[in-house]
């Protein structure tokens, strides 16, 4: 019978099972998180903007992560997983910024491209007719 | 007794031999989900790191692309996304707690808001698709120019109402041609001198005013933006379109995972102590929110 093998073994790989009403909290502040985000948006904050807006989906992700996907509770080794891919993403980007902006010239100091060129002939030529 | 027999005494049916009790097995797959779902940040990474640079290198080209985006359906988009991240978390728990009539309610309720991502998607890329900016070789800006001229006309009225400053006239067509229109175009091109407004500065690309005033604004009546900065806009579309469609291929597999397991729900294979497969396609789901969650503020809210 598989009711009476033991499983008093599990300790500390019981389960945990997430109220309803803690279910209910963490949907309600992601509701509330995203109007705050719109919100900022309609709000001319210079350079912050960008800054609020993913400080605002950083807060939303950990939310997800710590009770939705049940991090808070997990093996502690499962948050460090989610955490190594996140650091070595931020230095993916970190490092391909401080490169790019060593030697890449915007396209504001290149003129337009081929493309660009094109389309802006494109237009011109429709008026010709 | 054989040891078959004596394994056989040790575990239930769901584990597997080789691991040593349920919890083991849960705890091992669950590993497994987040080492899967780590490579899942990274693959996005990558997409993240052609905005960053590109954004970083050519601010104009999104601050005029976002405004061919509908933020009012990113908004619901997140919404409906975050409703069904919560009903999934919910099908969760009443997984683990043997309710297998609620479970099946709430999964199907997550199914369907997966598919209501999917269809307001769909009304977005078709919008793109037939405004002449959609991805590649679908970026026609002579179609663009034909979508914005309606627009314009159709929204002047709007404009008017609300007592706005308005620099078109309210028939906003004439814009476009002989010399006006000329000078709207010359940022973005290399024009020749007889066309050329000399206003408009040395030949060649120069970054054009934000089309809106600073300040607070509403969102839904944006402007936008004029034939000649869509031009600059094109290399946003694709952003938009890569880094949406991998998340929309992702919410199209979720859907898939999700409809198995309420199959495998209604024909009874979950109990309290076998659900571990609700509970990995969970965290699959999550993560396509979580994705989500940084894609809305990152195309649909850029400040202008």
């Amino acid at each position: 019978m598989s009711d009476t093998a033991p499983h008093t073994e599990d300790h500390h790989d019981e389960p945990h099972v997430v109220s309803f009403g803690l279910l209910a909290a963490v949907f309600a502040v992601l509701l509330v998180l995203t109007a705050l985000t719109v919100g900022a948006w309609m709000v001319d904050l210079g350079p912050l903007n960008i800054a609020i807006a993913v400080g605002i989906a950083a807060v939303k992700a950990s939310v997800v992560a710590l009770y939705f996907m049940h991090l808070r509770w997990d093996n502690p080794f499962n948050g460090a997983v989610l955490c190594f891919s996140l650091v070595f993403v931020s230095l993916f980007i970190v490092f391909a910024l401080v490169d790019t902006s060593q030697y890449q010239p915007s396209r504001t100091e290149t003129g337009p491209t081929p493309f660009e060129q094109e389309s802006g002939e494109a237009l011109k030529n429709k008026t010709a007719e | 007794m054989s040891q078959a027999d004596a394994d056989h005494q040790h575990h239930d049916e769901h584990v597997a031999h080789h691991f040593e009790s349920a919890g083991q097995q849960v705890s091992s797959g669950k590993l497994g989900m987040w080492v899967f779902l780590a490579t899942e940040i990274l693959m996005f990474g990558g997409l993240f790191v052609l905005y960053a640079v590109y954004r970083h290198n050519n601010p104009e080209t999104f601050e005029y692309g976002h405004l061919l985006l509908e933020t009012k359906w990113g908004a619901i988009n997140t919404l409906v996304l975050i409703a069904s991240s919560f009903t999934m978390a919910w099908g969760v728990r009443t997984a683990q707690l043997n309710k297998r009539k609620a479970t099946s309610v709430l999964l199907t309720l997550t199914l369907l808001g997966g598919l209501g991502f999917m269809c307001i998607k769909y009304i977005e890329y078709s919008g793109k698709f037939s405004h002449g900016t959609g991805p590649g070789k679908f970026f026609d800006v002579v179609a663009y120019e034909k979508y914005y001229n309606k627009h314009q006309a159709d929204h002047a009225h709007d404009h008017d109402a609300k007592g706005e400053a308005h620099d078109e006239p309210a028939e906003p067509a004439p814009v476009l041609h002989g010399t006006t229109r000329a000078a709207a175009i010359a940022p973005a091109v290399n024009f020749h001198s007889d066309i050329a407004d000399p206003a408009a500065g040395p030949a060649g690309l120069v970054k054009l005013d934000p089309p809106k005033p600073k300040g607070f604004h509403i969102p839904w009546v944006h402007d936008k933006p004029t034939p000649a900065q869509v031009v600059q806009s094109r290399n946003f579309v694709d952003i938009y379109f890569a880094m949406t469609g991998l998340h929309g291929i992702h919410v199209l597999v979720g859907m898939g995972l999700i409809g198995w397991i309420l199959s495998r729900n209604m024909r009874g294979h979950f109990s309290s102590k076998n659900y571990m497969a609700v509970d990995l396609v969970g965290l699959y789901w999550h993560l396509v929110d979580l994705i989500w969650i940084f894609l809305f503020p990152l195309l649909y809210l850029i400040h202008t």
